[in-house]
């Protein structure tokens, strides 16, 4: 195939002459091979590689306004999470605490998993909702990330009820009191 | 009496077939795979433990960048046909061939519809040089909301299309909202979408391997 005849050339053996080497034109094709192999390997892997990885999300679909109410939800289950400006989060515990307090996305899985175990110790047999209910509320000030972040966290800590709405007028005047609490006390009205 | 001859037989094996072979399938791989599809953005998506996979035919793509301007693709160049077809037949905005012919070979689109038409004179090369403010996009239905339009004709196009949403981390939440709200209408079905995320470890599977969720 790829080596040509050269033996019958040469035939001559005696008489002294000045032997000529001969060279085979065989091509050693060992590293193109090689090569190629290598190339098919990476284009195997990457390509495949690529595949961008996602999160589920599924958002509630719009209520019509004949639907009936969603149920009520007990005030001792609910953790509301409020997601601040420059990665910090507001929270407190029921449907209205004046008692909000204010951590980071560090912090925020033991204060999540305390609310879960705490709930979860307190379900009685007859409860429609049996696990904690958090409602997340991202502010104007925050960014994708911290949303994505928290929706993630629900998925490690492994909360089945959740909700994202938006933040009420009422909770960013708490949070301001809270800030003005902090250095001087809040302005009297 | 001749002594009978041994043919002495070469080691080395004719590698020619071989290398046929790999080349053919070199080729055939270079050829059937498809590289990650261009984004109209730079973006840097936030990170999550999870690790589903995307689609990666019958997709539509909304991005965010980082400055909240939302892009909008869909995959398939039949698809995009049809779609910018639809799009200019109810806006009216009187494309000719060869601006579809770009539409649909662009990497996406980032212009409000009455930006469209110059948009899409430019190459699929020189659209990234245009200054493309971003599809209008808020919480309402109404003609403001040009993204719900895209996005409705995109699903009536290619009902089996599946939501993708790739935004950037430092994307504000009032454009996050208005896009999810969007999506999540009623009129659309969208209200299962795919953020795309990066991948980060998850903190339960690093202390108990049994954990398989």
């Amino acid at each position: 195939m790829a080596q040509m005849d050269t033996a019958s050339t040469g035939g001559n053996k005696k008489g002294g002459k000045k032997k000529t080497k001969k060279m085979s034109t065989r091509v050693d094709l060992t590293p193109m091979v090689d090569l190629a192999f290598l190339l098919i390997t990476f284009f195997m892997l990457t390509t495949t590689m690529n595949k961008p990885q996602a999160m589920q999300i599924n958002m509630p679909v719009e209520r019509n306004p004949d639907d009936p109410p969603p149920p009520e939800v007990p005030a001792a289950k609910v953790l509301t999470l409020i997601l601040g400006a420059n990665n910090t989060i507001w929270y407190y515990e029921g449907l209205q605490s004046p008692e909000i307090k204010n951590t980071d996305y560090t912090n925020i899985r033991n204060i999540i998993l305390d609310k879960k175990k705490k709930v979860e110790a307190a379900i009685l047999p007859t409860d429609k909702i049996k696990s904690v209910v958090i409602i997340i509320k991202p502010t104007n000030d925050s960014n994708y990330s911290n949303l994505i972040d928290i929706l993630d966290e629900m998925a490690i800590d492994e909360i089945g009820t959740y909700t994202v709405v938006p933040v009420t007028p009422q909770e960013m005047s708490l949070i301001d009191q809270f800030k003005n609490a902090g250095g001087a006390p809040p302005a009297v009205n | 009496m001749p002594k009978k001859k041994i043919a002495r037989k070469s080691t080395a094996i004719d590698m020619t077939a071989m290398c046929d072979v790999s080349f053919l399938l070199l080729t055939f791989f270079m050829l059937a795979t498809k590289f990650k599809p261009p984004d109209p953005v730079e973006v840097v998506t936030p990170a999550s433990i999870s690790d589903t996979k995307v689609a990666e035919t019958n997709i539509i793509t909304i991005t965010i960048d980082k400055n909240g301007r939302v892009f909008f693709d869909m995959d398939g160049i039949p698809t995009k046909h049809a779609l910018i077809d639809s799009i200019d037949r109810s806006m009216r905005l009187g494309l000719t061939p060869a601006e579809k012919q770009n539409f649909a070979l662009s990497s996406g689109v980032g212009v409000p519809f009455n930006q469209l038409k110059s948009f899409l004179n430019l190459q699929p090369a020189d659209q990234k040089s245009f200054k493309s403010p971003g599809i209008p996009v808020d919480t309402t239905l109404t003609d403001s909301n040009e993204l719900f339009k895209w996005v409705a004709y995109a699903r009536l196009v290619n009902p089996e299309a599946r939501l993708s949403v790739k935004g950037d981390g430092g994307v504000k939440y009032p454009v996050v909202r208005a896009v999810f709200s969007t999506l999540a209408n009623k009129k659309i079905q969208g209200h299962k979408f795919y953020a795309v995320t990066s991948l980060k470890a998850n903190p339960n599977q690093k202390e108990g391997e049994e954990e398989e969720k």
